[in-house]
């Protein structure tokens, strides 16, 4: 307790995903506007959305029971807390010994399930479509994405994501099966974050929706906690593939000036992302849903190849 | 004996073991006398099985804490052959699971049987209850195979009468006989293992070889030592039910009373795990490292198609049931694993598998319980245990809705409830596969990983579908519309288990510290200096920098973060929330009939794993007047079976049913003819009886 930094980076690592994350989603709709050869609404827009939302009312269905109206504290909660555990700017923080990669991925699964649930607790057709939907599709992802982390695991002897990035620190780096694991964890956040081309964040139409089918029937402040949210689950996923496979920056002792260097290593290398993300969503159409299982085998082989290749490569 | 006065005033594990057997076989007595009055023999009978099964609970632990191994022998039984009884740590760990279980059922049942009271005669119920906890007590405490054996017995047959409990049905009929049927030929199964042991004993021509102990000091050969855990491994996997021995376990576990549901999937099918443990580690205790490995792969096995099984289910408690499939496969892997790593001589691996699975042995006793209690309140109230026909519960059972919940959360492996940790050890136990000195299993058992994560993955899909269907949504029937709230002992009863669920989630450092003796006993080695290295507060197997997690801090963490929230919107100008109509997409004529249904809700994963499933699925346009293209009704129907009837046993009942059939030859009916089979049977035996 005696010296405060590493428990002021802590809430400050909270504080960044919940400020830059709606900015990180703005970029990514602006990119793709301009390659669609449309103005776009400008990176801020993501915020007046929010802003807009919190000040409406919020509307539930008449059926609707105390899960409905739990869950997007829930699920916000989650994704605020994760941003505590995943190490943004610096390793070692006091509250990252508190969940390993296994874990995180866990809690994120329960932010889904009771998103499925709300789908659910209405009793509409769309509510179950999108809940059966989803978690089919993060039944077959998971074992793919426990799968790449493992593989990277596997090289750093360890689950823990502080020890993960001092290890890739170290130098265990341009190997095949970091390459293979990578490709597989692209793979999956896209099925994680129902990008394309799993989900299109951006449809209207009901029949082919995915996540949206899920939160159809929320509206003010319980929408406006799921959609930040949302968008932080995307930071969150670029962040911890930052973490897995490209962590050089992030601070391994807390102090002014390398904390400062990380904020900006880090600054850039999600801009490189979101600006990545839209350019690789414009070059793919989205898949039938009974593809999807193609699409996700591909990432599980993938993250196998990675393990194969480090027992037999790297050893 | 073991009731000296001196016992009553300092007590020790074992005497509060035997006390707790003996009010449990005091209990049957009750029975009778109070025949006439079924109110009175509820309360009474069921009182003083909680009354025993809270000293069980309390025995074991201490008997896990002190680190006891205390045994006696009883002068009863056949003469010259004597009942022993030992409470060792392994015991003691299997009697606290039969103890909490009991505990938290009994005061269900108090509440549940009186429901059941009203329309039929319970005694036999009550009997064949307390009969059942009392042999599960006694198969862990026995020490000799004679007394495992007569113990196991009495387990397996009274639960069989409490499956055929309401006898009329003709499918509980068939259930019934299926399950005594395979229970038999797994006993025998067993018999036989313990035969290769008490024979390596002491040889053929002594009968002391049958207790443990002399097993244990046996030098079995290792050819005879494989014969042995071959026969044990499929006689206790038949009662674990591990896939492909596990067609009996969805047909009978759901047609029981819900206690008693709860009570086999929550603790009879681990007395199984406890069977597997104790022959392999203790019994045998060579092990070599292809056993582990065949452990671990019919566990992998059981714990995917238990859950893909599972998925296909419309009824609650078979779909529970399948799921009890699933997490035997789960305890199974940690088990396997600990055998593997034991084998080569790697104690803390070694021991945190073994950690592993037992950790999962008691979360699944515990939630497996709730949600079969859940499922009994459910069956309880709607009188139905079909999830097409439920729906919208949540607003008229909250209590029931939010324990079932906890289950549901535990079951599917969520953090911060129990079911998680115990699963996160077994992916450490999963990491740690590259200290092994085989390049061919370093490559294999992180695959056996991914299958544990697909395994979990589709159990949380599958109890987004069992609550979502049964307790959210609308009533999708009558049966669903007019239910009130269950009594209080059977929510006290759920509320017990779901606490402690939520306890063994948050404290896990202090659990392993617990259970730390037992890896000590059989493998040399614990987990628990490094596992509570940093505190109570984190769990840190094998090494800090190495995995960590804190089920406590993400509890309450959660928890913190939701209240600012809430506080942050309500503080100023908070308005509630409106109600209004859900969104019908301008249809306006929306039923309850047009949400997802539970078949609906898994059909991708029927298209996706097909090729499992045995599915014969028919629709047909049914009143077709103006045109082909516009039918007034459809018929729908679809069936999804088990591939393994099929596979397995359609083959084994055709060739039974064939020998019968030649039998029936000799078989004329006339006397004259039997009486030459006597005359030439005692000429056969006269000439090479001599």
């Amino acid at each position: 307790m005696n010296d405060p930094l590493p428990y002021i980076l802590t809430i400050a690592q909270a504080a960044l995903l919940l400020l830059l994350a709606p900015f990180m989603v703005g970029w990514v709709r602006l990119v793709k506007a301009r390659l669609q050869n449309r103005r776009g609404a400008g990176p801020l827009q993501p915020y007046r959305d929010i802003r807009k939302l919190f000040a409406k009312e919020a509307v539930v269905a008449e059926n609707a029971s105390w899960i409905f109206r739990f869950t997007p504290y829930l699920v916000f909660g989650v994704t605020v807390l994760a941003g505590a555990i995943v190490p943004i700017l610096a390793v070692d923080l006091p509250l990252a010994p508190v969940a390993d990669v296994i874990a995180l991925v866990a809690i994120f699964a329960l932010a889904r399930f009771f998103v499925a649930l709300a789908g659910l607790d209405i009793g509409t057709a769309f509510g179950g479509m999108g809940s059966s939907r989803e978690m089919t599709i993060a039944s077959l992802a998971e074992p793919a994405m426990l799968m790449a982390i493992f593989a990277a695991s596997l090289i750093t002897q360890s689950t823990s994501l502080s020890t993960m990035v001092a290890e890739i620190h170290k130098g265990v780096l341009l190997k095949p099966s970091f390459a293979f694991a990578l490709l597989a964890f692209v793979l999956i956040a896209l099925a994680e974050n129902g990008r394309i081309p799993v989900d299109n964040p951006a449809t209207h139409l009901e029949l082919t929706m995915i996540h949206e089918a899920m939160i159809l029937e929320y509206s003010g402040r319980h929408l406006a906690m799921i959609e930040w949210a949302g968008m932080m689950k995307l930071m969150l996923f670029s962040l911890l593939g930052i973490a897995l496979f490209a962590p050089w920056g992030i601070a391994g002792t807390p102090g002014a000036g390398s904390v400062a260097l990380a904020f900006g290593v880090m600054a850039a290398k999600l801009l490189l992302v979101a600006t990545g993300l839209p350019v690789l969503e414009m070059g793919l159409a989205k898949l039938r849903l009974f593809r999807v299982s193609e699409f996700l085998g591909v990432a599980f082989l993938l993250a196998t190849l990675a393990i194969l290749s480090h027992f037999i490569l790297e050893r | 004996m073991i009731f000296a006065p001196e016992l009553l005033a300092s007590p020790t594990p074992i005497f509060l073991a035997t006390l707790a057997v003996s009010l449990w076989l005091a209990g049957t007595l009750l029975v009778p006398v109070l025949a006439r009055r079924p109110v009175w023999l509820i309360r009474s009978a069921f009182s003083l099985a909680t009354l025993g099964s809270a000293l069980a609970a309390v025995g074991g632990a201490w008997a896990v804490a002190a680190a006891g191994n205390e045994a006696i022998v009883l002068p009863i039984g056949i003469p010259e052959l004597p009942f022993h009884l030992r409470l060792d740590p392994l015991a003691g760990f299997f009697l606290v699971v039969i103890g909490a279980m009991g505990f938290f059922t009994s005061i269900y049942s108090l509440g549940y049987v009186r429901g059941i009271a009203e329309r039929r005669p319970v005694g036999g119920l009550v009997l064949f209850f307390l009969l059942f906890l009392a042999g599960m007590g006694l198969v862990v405490l026995a020490d000799d195979a004679f007394l495992f054996l007569v113990a196991w017995e009495g387990m397996t047959v009274s639960s069989y009468f409490l499956v055929v409990f309401e006898h009329e049905q003709t499918a509980n009929q068939k259930a019934g006989f299926l399950y005594l049927l395979m229970a038999h030929v797994g006993a025998i199964t067993i018999l036989l293992a313990f035969g290769v042991m008490a024979a390596f004993a002491t040889g053929l021509t002594s009968f002391e070889g049958y207790a443990f102990d002399a097993m244990r000091r046996a030098d079995i050969a290792p050819g005879w030592a494989t014969a042995a855990f071959l026969l044990a491994l499929f006689g206790f996997g038949l009662k674990a039910g591990i896939v492909p021995l596990h067609v009996w376990l969805p047909e009978a576990h759901p047609v029981a009373p819900s206690n008693v549901s709860a009570l086999m999937s929550g603790v009879m099918i681990k007395m199984a795990i406890y069977g597997i443990i104790r022959v392999t580690f203790d019994l045998l205790a060579a092990i070599p490292w292809w056993w582990g490995a065949l452990v671990l792969a019919l566990g992998l096995v059981s714990a995917l198609m238990g859950v893909l099984y599972a998925l296909m289910q419309h009824d609650l408690k078979r779909l529970l049931a399948y799921h009890s499939v699933e997490n035997i496969g789960i305890i199974l892997i940690g088990i396997g694993l600990g055998m593997t790593f034991h084998a080569f001589d790697l104690p803390e691996l070694a021991a945190l598998g073994l950690i592993a699975g037992l950790y999962h042995t008691l979360n699944h006793a515990l939630f497996k319980g709730l949600l079969f209690l859940g499922a009994g309140a459910v069956q309880h109230a709607t009188h139905t245990r079909e999830m097409e026909a439920l729906g919208g519960l949540i607003h008229r059972m909250p209590w029931t809705a939010a324990l079932f919940l906890v289950g549901c959360i535990s079951i599917s492996a969520l953090p911060p409830f129990n079911g998680f940790v115990s699963e996160w050890l077994t992916y450490q136990a999963f990491l740690l596969s590259p200290s092994l000195p085989s390049t061919l299993l370093n490559i294999l058992v992180p695959i056996g990983a991914a299958g544990l994560a697909l395994t979990s993955a589709l159990a949380a899909a599958c109890f987004v579908k069992a609550f979502g269907i049964t307790f959210l949504g609308q009533p999708r029937s009558r049966h669903a519309q007019n239910v009130s709230e269950v009594g209080i002992t059977m929510r006290i009863g759920m509320a017990g288990l779901a606490l402690a669920c939520l306890l063994l989630g948050i404290l896990p450092a202090t659990l392993i510290d617990w259970l730390d003796v037992i890896p000590r006993q059989f493998v040399g080695a614990g987990i628990a200096e490094s596992a509570s290295s940093h505190g109570w507060l984190w769990l840190t197997p094998i090494a800090p920098e190495r995995a960590s997690y804190s089920g406590t801090i993400v509890f309450l963490g959660i928890g913190a973060i939701i209240g600012l929230t809430w506080f942050a919107l309500h503080g100023r100008r908070h308005r509630a929330p409106r109600r209004g109509p859900a969104w019908d997409c301008g249809f306006e004529k929306m039923t309850p009939r047009m949400q997802y249904t539970a078949t609906s809700f898994s059909m991708p994963i029927r298209v996706f794993f097909g090729a499992l499933f045995k599915i014969r699925e028919r629709s047909s346009p049914m009143h077709v007047h103006r045109h082909a293209a516009f039918p007034e009704r459809v018929s729908y129907s679809l069936h999804v079976d088990d591939r393994f009837w099929g596979w397995i046993y359609k083959p084994v009942s055709d060739a039974a049913f064939w020998i019968a059939r030649l039998t029936t030859r000799i078989q004329g009916g006339r006397i004259q003819v039997y009486l030459i089979y006597s005359f030439l049977t005692i000429l056969v035996l006269l000439i090479f009886g001599r």
